[in-house]
């Protein structure tokens, strides 16, 4: 008997009735098939089926949607893990933040991937409206998306922040004091609206869950939904729009 | 009208009533009823326990009870800039914030930025049974001395 080849295993299965139930086109061979790989998969078609050359150069658009997509990634995966040995309650919220760091194998490693990987989120996300304002790509046809672009740059602080609290050390506790109270300052709903996030007058346990449920449900959930709608837009936009094109030099007669 | 136009607009408005209640009750839902703060009035001693010159600091209740000539006052220890709890140094006799740096004098005046405005003075009254009764939630003038 033969020795069974890698070529021969994947033809093997791609064979399969399984795989053919799953997987609907043969193997992407012709230029239809490769279309079809794209258009028949939940996750590939959000890219399009074909792709300018051009639009892959790093100079158009440095990757910055793409590190910071990169980061969500990253921050749900550690984030669900860390949620593995957290309890949002007063005092057992430091101490298993102590655990994390002491006693969980690869615990410290896993929060500061987290806590990094929010850090260059924010700094990511800022660059990429950076690049898209300084590549003009926010105008028409694109307008709508740059909303939704700035609200999830609200998301992505609010994440932040109300990641802030859960360590429940000095640092957490005086941030959200603070952060509070500037919320005190809007007129009329400011006073109710902190009563609101705090659950209370004061940074307390009520608030340290309302800051969890936010942090790890609300917002993410959010999160998840106006990506989905950004990257959509993206494509019924029109692709990615790089640096605008040198415009033609004036004629001679065109000169004022 | 026709029928259709009808139905339509009432079935979008029964929609919208029924998503304006679902918010009403879920902002309801959201206030807490019972809260397990520390309750705004409290003892703070009997008024022998504070000659001229005792400054006390009540940390549980954030709030400081003060000795003064010939009475007793209260001042709340809570930072008119943001919020944070400030001490009271006794070695440079001033109350300080730890979070922006503001200082205040024993009178609750701002010595030292960022805080906007004096730490406010707070209700402090003898009880009847030879104790003092602070309650932080009601402020009075600064000044208000309780003589004892
Ligand atoms: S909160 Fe006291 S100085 Fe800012």
């Amino acid at each position: 008997m033969k020795a069974p080849t890698a070529s021969g295993v994947s033809a093997w299965i791609r064979d399969t009735s399984v795989y053919r139930s799953i997987v609907r086109h043969g193997v992407a061979d012709t230029n239809l098939n490769r279309a079809l790989v794209v258009m028949e998969n939940l996750f590939l078609h959000v890219h399009p089926i074909k792709v300018r050359a051009k639009t892959l150069l790093t100079k158009h658009t440095y990757w910055l949607g793409g590190i910071t997509l990169a980061c969500t990634a990253i921050l749900y995966a550690t984030g669900i893990l860390l949620m593995f040995y957290y309890h949002p309650s007063v005092p057992q919220a430091y101490r298993d933040m102590k655990e994390l760091q002491f006693v969980v194998d690869d615990g410290l490693f896993l929060r500061n991937l987290h806590r990094w990987g929010a850090h260059l989120m924010v700094f990511a996300a800022f660059a990429h409206m950076l690049r898209v304002f300084y590549h003009r790509a926010y105008r028409p046809p694109r307008q709508f998306n740059w909303v939704v672009g700035v609200v999830l740059l609200l998301a992505t602080l609010l994440l932040s922040y109300t990641g802030y609290l859960l360590p429940w050390d000095q640092l957490a506790f005086w941030g959200v004091s603070v952060g509070t109270n500037m919320v005190r300052a809007a007129p009329w709903i400011g006073e109710p609206f902190r009563f609101l996030l705090l659950g209370g007058h004061v940074v307390s346990e009520n608030a340290l869950l309302r800051f969890y449920v936010l942090h790890c449900v609300v917002l993410p959930v959010t999160l998840i939904l106006l990506v989905s709608v950004h990257i959509w837009r993206v494509r019924k936009d029109g692709g990615v729009q790089g640096p605008p094109e040198p415009s033609a030099p004036l004629r001679e007669e065109e000169l004022p | 009208m026709k029928r259709r136009d009808f139905l339509t607009m009432a079935g979008v408005g029964a929609c919208a009533c029924a998503a304006a209640g679902a918010g009403v009750v879920t902002l309801d839902f959201l206030q807490p009823k019972v809260l397990f703060e520390p309750p705004t009035r409290f003892v703070a001693g009997t008024a022998l326990e504070f000659p001229e010159g005792t400054v006390r600091f009540d940390r549980e209740h954030r709030a400081y009870v003060i000795g003064a000539s010939g009475g007793v006052y209260a001042m709340t220890a809570v930072c008119t800039h943001l919020g944070c709890i400030t001490r009271f140094l006794s070695d440079e006799n001033v109350i300080a914030c730890p979070c922006h740096g503001s200082r205040f004098d024993l009178e609750g005046n701002v010595v030292h930025g960022p805080a906007p405005r004096p730490l406010p003075w707070i209700e402090i009254k003898p009880d009847g049974a030879g104790n003092l009764v602070v309650d932080t939630a009601s402020l009075v003038p600064a000044g208000t001395i309780v003589r004892v």
